[in-house]
């Protein structure tokens, strides 16, 4: 049965979607990934969609819930490397995913986890520096 | 390759065919996010269609008006219905346990889009996207 990886990399996981996903796969990774955040007790989900290039109303509440639940969880999710002509369609199609944080890259992406990390005051268990 | 059906029964046929509608997008040099517009509508209608109609068939067309070039997708269904059409084309509005944003959302995404219902026969829906419109 096919799976997206979810890596954990310091305090964070890590999920790079490099297919185009159906439904089933989406809800499994939803389902996946909030379980992971639990076990590993992370402060931060970074998930790379650049390499997706359909991102329609289904895989977008997907990610909505993904936010939302790590959030319940304690933890921050950024959504890097969206292409800007899913950005386009996304918002035309009424969908701009308002509580998703966003960053144009992965290393824009941790930057931005780090500083949500600092903000809630949050230790620093991965071992970089926040001043770099 | 002007004209292609694709039956879709199941979730795993929808990757398939939205790379089917790519190729054909592709090949009228139809522009990025023409592209991703109409792929993202062609999602969109194809979940319908095996969310409420058990699935149906999709045909994918190259066609022409004048100067210009599209791709008309049409998707056929023998599902129950819709009773209210201009109901389910209201933001918001669903039956189901979506966000409602599939037929409202996937008309603003196309130059074209129609819509027929006959309850206890089927629905069929057909969107148009011109490669530069």
């Amino acid at each position: 049965m096919e799976r997206i990886p979810i890596l954990k990399m310091g305090a964070f996981l890590l999920v790079t979607i490099q297919i185009d996903l159906y439904d089933r796969l989406a809800l499994d990774l939803e389902e996946d990934l909030v379980k992971m955040v639990e076990q590993t007790s992370v402060k931060g989900v970074l998930i790379d969609i650049s390499a997706v290039s359909i991102v329609d109303s289904f895989m977008g509440r997907i990610l909505g819930n993904i936010a939302s639940m790590s959030k319940l969880l304690d933890a921050q999710t950024v959504v890097v490397g969206m292409q800007p002509a899913v950005a386009i369609t996304l918002v035309e199609l009424g969908l701009p995913l308002n509580g998703v944080s966003t960053a144009l890259n992965v290393e824009k992406g941790m930057h931005l986890l780090r500083s949500m990390m600092d903000f809630n005051g949050t230790d620093q268990e991965d071992g970089y520096s926040s001043y770099d | 390759m002007t004209r292609d059906t694709i039956m879709v029964l199941k979730e795993q046929d929808v990757v398939p065919f939205r790379n089917r509608v790519k190729e054909y997008a592709v090949k009228i040099k139809m522009g990025l996010v023409n592209q991703t517009k109409l792929i993202t509508a062609a999602s969109e209608l194809v979940r319908n269609m095996l969310r409420y109609g058990n699935g149906g068939e999709a045909i994918i067309e190259v066609i022409s008006k004048g100067p210009y070039t599209g791709i008309r997708l049409t998707f056929k269904d023998e599902g129950p219905g819709i009773a209210d059409i201009p109901k389910a084309m209201q933001d918001g509005f669903s039956t189901g346990k979506s966000l409602g944003l599939g037929l409202p959302g996937t008309n603003r995404l196309v130059n074209e889009f129609d819509i027929k219902s006959e309850l206890g026969i089927g629905t069929t829906v057909t969107i148009i996207k011109w490669a530069n419109g």
